[in-house]
């Protein structure tokens, strides 16, 4: 069996007297893009804190690249992996390039000015999210969607080989959210990196996963290729909606329709 | 384009050498004028031990200069560096810029301790009782508005603040009491309350200068997490900075420095409010701009506002009601022209 980026075995995760993951178990390797899905409070965004080191699991044992999770320390841990929050708060009035280069700080000395590998990893990624030209506004100025952009370049900026998103697009429109889903599309397979990224919607999780993993009621229901998991009796187990899954002639790829006037 | 450092060092230099004047001039004024060029002698001649320098003057004027004056200046300015760097800390920790001693209920406690020990009359260690107790009063508000804020071991940053204003409240209840209680001490406990420099001393001076220069220090090492910090727990968390030790470092950093001050002063408000407000308009805000910055203006501002009741007011008003009379209204205006540009959320 060849290395797993992370092998989670039998976690278990509560909020007080309230589970919210149990016994997941589950293993996912390098240079794939994951897809996430799951109704609201299903456990995925607590999956992903995980996985990112942030919260530690209840029971249950969770490995980065064969080594426990724990065993990381956080800054090494945060050149290996980023995280995108949902939430799109940036703090007091911080200009967008001051955000995009706290991207930089797990890579920088303490009392260190900058250097031109972090400026040019700065530039590179609002240049690659298309917010060059905001770079001297500040945050607070923004709408919520440029700051969630502007939070996906601070993660790309960071440079990481693994890239967690936690509904990442849900503040884009159309435009910028597929611009985000090719960009990562193109990290995953042109540089190798890998994606996890919870995914509300179906289509867009079937049109660029290459794996998904479904959650309901913070247990994994099942696991695997999109085109195999993608399927009208996945979504009605898990979502509770009837649905039909077809080859979509204009896009060549699996679509999900739903039956919306029932 | 990164911001320019050297305007930073510039901006840090102007406002070093504005506060190094205003020292001067400020010892210069009182109910004896003394010329700017013979205070400069006396503590040349001070620092340097060359009595020389000031066989010319009277002797008395070196006396005013050194026991009299300086205390109170110097005093002065380090409880508005203090109070300032707190008030910085506070609000990027807690991730509002509301935040300050009070919010805490930091305030509160020692003011609770200050009465307390003039209601029992208390003489423990001669003039320092107050102090003292105010000093515990400050840190036993803070370990209680921690305690209760502290779920799973970890301090909330909402709850902290709905803490110290639930503490507070009480604590002020306790004052109102204590008051009830004094009978004729109560204009001492009312005195004490608003603030003042008028009983400073050397021996407090050291231990504020000591206590904020420290403080500068530890909040300036931690400057670039408390960016990080102020961005929120899963952000930075996931930029790998230790949320939970940065935060608690920085809490107690603080509160040691509202501690120290007011027990030193007594309640003084406003200037860990405005002065990370303006400076934050005018640096940025950067905490390793704005950490050095505010501590600077809020030095200048506060001994600007105790040399105006101490030098130049006809009747002497506390400097508490002074700050709160003019820093108001002026925070008003500010909050007002902020919210109509690119306000706070």
């Amino acid at each position: 069996m060849s290395e797993s980026l992370y092998r989670m075995d039998g976690l278990c995760f509560a909020y007080g007297q309230t589970r919210v993951l149990h016994d997941i178990t589950l293993s996912l390797a390098e240079g794939r893009f994951y897809g996430i899905v799951g109704p609201n409070g299903c456990g995925k965004s607590t999956l992903l804190d995980l996985m990112a080191g942030i919260k530690r699991p209840e029971q249950g044992t969770i490995t980065f690249h064969e080594v426990p999770l724990a065993s990381y320390g956080k800054r090494d841990l945060a050149r290996r992996l980023a995280l995108v929050p949902q939430e799109v708060d940036c703090g007091f009035g911080y200009t967008v390039e001051e955000v995009v280069l706290m991207g930089r700080h797990p890579h920088r000395p303490r009392f260190a000015a900058p250097g031109d590998d972090d400026w040019a990893a700065v530039e590179g990624a609002m240049e690659k999210i298309g917010i060059l030209p905001l770079r001297h506004r500040q945050t607070t100025t923004l709408s919520g969607g440029q700051r969630q952009r502007t939070i996906v370049a601070r993660a790309l900026a960071q440079d990481t080989a693994v890239l967690l998103f936690d509904e990442a697009t849900s503040s884009l429109d159309i435009k910028y959210t597929l611009h985000i889903f090719n960009l990562v599309r193109r990290l995953v397979y042109d540089e190798g990196r890998t994606a996890i990224a919870v995914v509300h919607n179906l289509n867009l999780a079937a049109a660029y996963c290459d794996e998904l993993v479904f959650i309901k009621d913070g247990r994994v229901v099942c696991h695997g290729p999109s085109a195999e998991t993608m399927t009208a009796a996945n979504i009605a187990r898990v979502f509770d909606v009837a649905a039909q899954v077809s080859i979509d002639p204009y896009s060549n790829t699996r679509q999900v329709s739903f039956d919306y006037f029932r | 384009m990164p911001r320019p450092a050297r305007n930073l060092s510039l901006l840090i230099l102007l406002l070093g050498m504005a506060l190094g004047l205003a020292i001067v001039v400020a010892t210069g004024m009182g109910y004896m004028a003394i010329d700017s060029g013979d205070i400069v002698r006396i503590l040349l001649a001070r620092v340097f031990d060359a009595p020389a320098l000031i066989a010319g003057l009277e002797k008395n004027l070196s006396y005013v200069v050194i026991e009299v004056r300086l205390p109170r200046i110097l005093s002065a300015a380090l409880v508005g560096a203090g109070l300032a760097t707190a008030g910085v800390l506070y609000q990027g920790i807690l991730r509002n810029p509301l935040a300050d001693p009070y919010t805490l209920g930091i305030s509160s406690g020692a003011a609770f301790g200050a009465a307390l020990s003039l209601v029992a009359n208390l003489s423990l260690a001669a003039h320092f009782s107050t102090p003292l107790f105010a000093f515990v009063g400050a840190v036993v508000t803070l370990a209680v508005v921690l305690r209760l804020s502290t779920f799973d071991g970890q301090v909330s940053a909402q709850t902290l603040i709905l803490s110290g204003v639930i503490v507070g409240a009480i604590l002020a209840a306790g004052i109102s009491f204590l008051k009830y209680l004094a009978d004729e001490q109560v204009a001492v406990i009312i005195f004490w309350l608003m603030g003042s420099f008028a009983a400073a001393t050397w021996k407090g001076t050291l231990l504020l200068a000591a206590t904020v220069l420290g403080g500068v220090l530890v909040a300036l090492f931690y400057g670039r997490d408390l960016n990080i910090v102020s961005l929120g727990r899963r952000s930075s968390d996931a930029l790998g900075v230790d949320t939970v030790k940065v935060r608690l470092i920085l809490l107690v950093t603080a509160s040691l420095l509202a501690a120290v001050c007011v027990s030193v002063s007594g309640i003084i408000g406003f200037i860990g409010l405005i002065v990370p407000h303006l400076l934050r308009f005018l640096v940025g805000p950067d905490h390793r701009r704005l950490l050095p910055c505010s501590a600077l203006a809020g030095a200048l501002l506060l001994l600007f506002a105790d040399t105006l009741t101490r030098a130049v007011l006809p009747v002497e008003v506390p400097i508490g009601v002074l700050t709160a009379l003019i820093g108001g209204p002026f925070f008003c205006v500010i909050f007002r022209h902020k919210q109509k540009g690119s306000g706070y959320e």
